[in-house]
């Protein structure tokens, strides 16, 4: 049908039912977003409000109680779990930092014999599921004899027993976190501002601390929050590499999953979910500092 | 030391690598070797290996007893990414169509639940999914609207919800970076020229988002397949997947040598899997250009 042929009535109809065709698709994308984000957080809300309940269950409401909370702050056993896991998370953030970071400006900056190699070697542990590199380490440390002796050490004013292998777990995923994240950054960075201190006669150590570390910065911190971020979550590699009596927060979680559901445990996700915002608020305001990078990097 | 560099500029980049791979390699290159090797040795006694080659556990994958599994987290793990793709393009492209400002707080919104920790977000599903104390089997038969509980728990519905539940950020935040990075002036030029809105969408978007869909999918696949934590809390101890028949020989069997096997086979699997779909991926892009 050629629109020629239409009067200018058929013509205003035809523009009408277009306009009112797409109102009704923008309000079924608007409704199928909400029911998206509901579907993400409803779980989690749910989660929240039984945490409250003054009752061992966590499907029926018995009103509001913070007894739950009261008993996790008591649980000896949960508090040096929390420990264990910062201590963890701190110690392999510090490291696998430094360890990007370097490699990172090595993949970047250089063309070498071996790049594609190294880049296969750096992405494997991303992609590599969680329990097949658990048991490699498990079975690693097992045959190697090092590892599993624990590193007593007091943090905080509190005495931790926190096995090598744990650490050494943790890091060795952590590493290819951070330097994708901040080749990201290092690949989006302006090279002419380190031309520009080169041309005023600025040293190759002037230079990088000078210029290119700062650029750097707001990447460097973007793969250690994520870092410490995968490492407070991991449970899998933990769980297999710490050998008997060692408990991270999600290993002490799962172990309480399995013995049976009480809000207590409502209580301690909640906790882990606070920490989780908090990273996140610091991750935003760090952002804000450094110039905007893709929300994504943070994430992948 | 420093002469040595100066004189060969191209050690440089590996003295900023070697901290790297040093790591890398002992803790994780020869570790991945030795499970590959474990493969093919005889078991001995708790846990242990005896150094004599043997084809026997692979062999044993092959058992109709574990290969089963294998398909079964095989048919899991790609109905999980069928579901994470259906639910969450749309999700992506209501994002991408949002205006800039309302666009960032949905990409934090989508960024809560990615950090929080992937054990608790499958624990508040098992307090709603449970058969007799789950709160939506409550609620239904509380109101009336049921009498006896639905079967929501310890099957692969729990499952597959679980595990879709837990990856659908990673499906849906690189497919919203291919479409944030589209080039909008392409889609005006598609509606320019007559083209209708699903055409517009088959011929101009979907083809140029593929690398997130790619990306996504991937993302969601892999540890799917080797879920280990959604089974053991959703599957109520009786619905397995491969990853906990894994876990079984180096916790409970101590049979190293059959685990090692299993997970190689698993990766094997991953690999595969991944190759083949690059590939059909590849020739649809290649169909999208002519």
């Amino acid at each position: 049908m050629s629109t020629i042929s239409l009067s200018n009535k058929q013509l205003s109809r035809r523009s009408q039912i277009a306009y009112l065709k797409k109102r009704i698709n923008d309000l079924a994308l608007n409704l199928y977003g909400l029911g998206g984000y509901l579907f993400l957080y409803l779980p989690i809300v749910i989660l929240l409000i039984f945490s409250f309940n003054d009752s061992r269950s966590v499907a029926q409401w018995h009103g509001f109680t913070l007894d739950w909370y009261v008993e996790m702050i008591h649980d000896e056993q949960i508090i040096l779990s929390l420990w264990n896991s910062v201590f963890v998370a701190v110690v392999s953030t510090l490291i696998s930092t430094v360890i990007g970071t370097l490699a990172a400006m090595a993949m970047e900056r250089y063309r070498f014999v071996g790049h594609l190699f190294m880049d296969a070697v750096l992405y494997l542990p991303i992609i590599i599921p969680d329990i097949a590199m658990a048991i490699m380490l498990l079975i690693f440390f097992n045959i190697s004899g090092i590892g599993f002796e624990p590193w007593k050490v007091t943090f905080f004013g509190v005495r931790l027993a926190v096995p090598y292998s744990v650490i050494i777990g943790h890091v060795a995923f952590n590493i290819s976190f951070v330097a994708v994240v901040v080749r990201a950054r290092l690949a989006q960075m302006d090279r002419t501002l380190e031309e520009a201190a080169q041309d005023l006669y600025a040293g190759p150590w002037q230079t990088f601390w000078r210029v290119t570390f700062p650029m750097m910065l707001p990447g460097i911190i973007g793969g250690a929050l994520l870092a410490f971020t995968l490492s407070l979550d991991d449970f899998v590699i933990t769980f297999f590499t710490s050998g008997a009596g060692f408990n991270t927060l999600p290993v002490r979680v799962f172990g309480m999953i399995k013995k049976g559901v009480t809000p207590k445990i409502n209580a301690v996700s909640v906790l882990m979910l606070v920490f989780s915002l908090a990273l996140i608020g610091i991750s935003l305001l760090f952002r804000k500092g450094g110039d905007k990078g893709s929300p994504i990097e943070i994430g992948l | 030391m420093h002469r040595l560099f100066a004189r060969h500029p191209s050690l440089r980049p590996w003295l900023l690598l070697l901290p790297a791979a040093l790591w890398l390699f002992v803790f994780f290159i020869a570790p991945l070797f030795i499970v590959l090797a474990y493969s093919f040795l005889e078991r001995g006694t708790y846990g242990g290996v005896i150094w004599q080659f043997t084809l026997e556990n692979l062999r044993r994958t092959f058992d109709p007893l574990y290969f089963s599994t294998f398909l079964r987290s095989l048919y899991i793990a790609i109905v999980t990414t069928f579901f994470c793709l259906v639910l969450g393009y749309p999700l992506a492209y209501y994002i991408a169509t949002r205006p800039p400002r309302q666009r960032g707080t949905l990409v934090l919104a989508l960024m809560i639940p990615f950090w929080t920790n992937f054990l608790i977000r499958t624990y508040a599903w098992l307090t709603l999914l449970r058969t007799h104390t789950g709160l939506i089997n409550v609620t239904l038969i509380n109101l009336g609207i049921i009498q006896k509980p639905l079967p929501l728990f310890g099957n692969d519905f729990a499952i597959i919800l679980g595990l879709v539940y837990g990856w659908l950020p990673d499906m849906v935040l690189p497919i919203y970076a291919a479409l944030d990075r589209l080039d909008i002036s392409l889609v005006e030029a598609a509606q320019d020229l007559y083209a209708s809105g699903s055409k517009v969408f088959w011929r101009v978007i979907w083809p140029l988002s593929l690398p997130g869909v790619v990306a996504g999918s991937m993302l969601v696949f892999i540890p799917s397949l080797g879920a280990f934590v959604t089974p053991a809390i959703l599957g109520g101890g009786k619905s397995l997947m491969i990853g906990n028949i894994i876990s079984n020989q180096f916790l409970a069997a101590h049979d190293w040598p059959f685990g090692s096997a299993l997970s190689t086979v698993m990766m094997a699997v991953m690999l595969l899997a991944t190759l083949l779909y690059f590939r059909a991926v590849s020739s649809e892009e290649r169909k999208a250009l002519v």
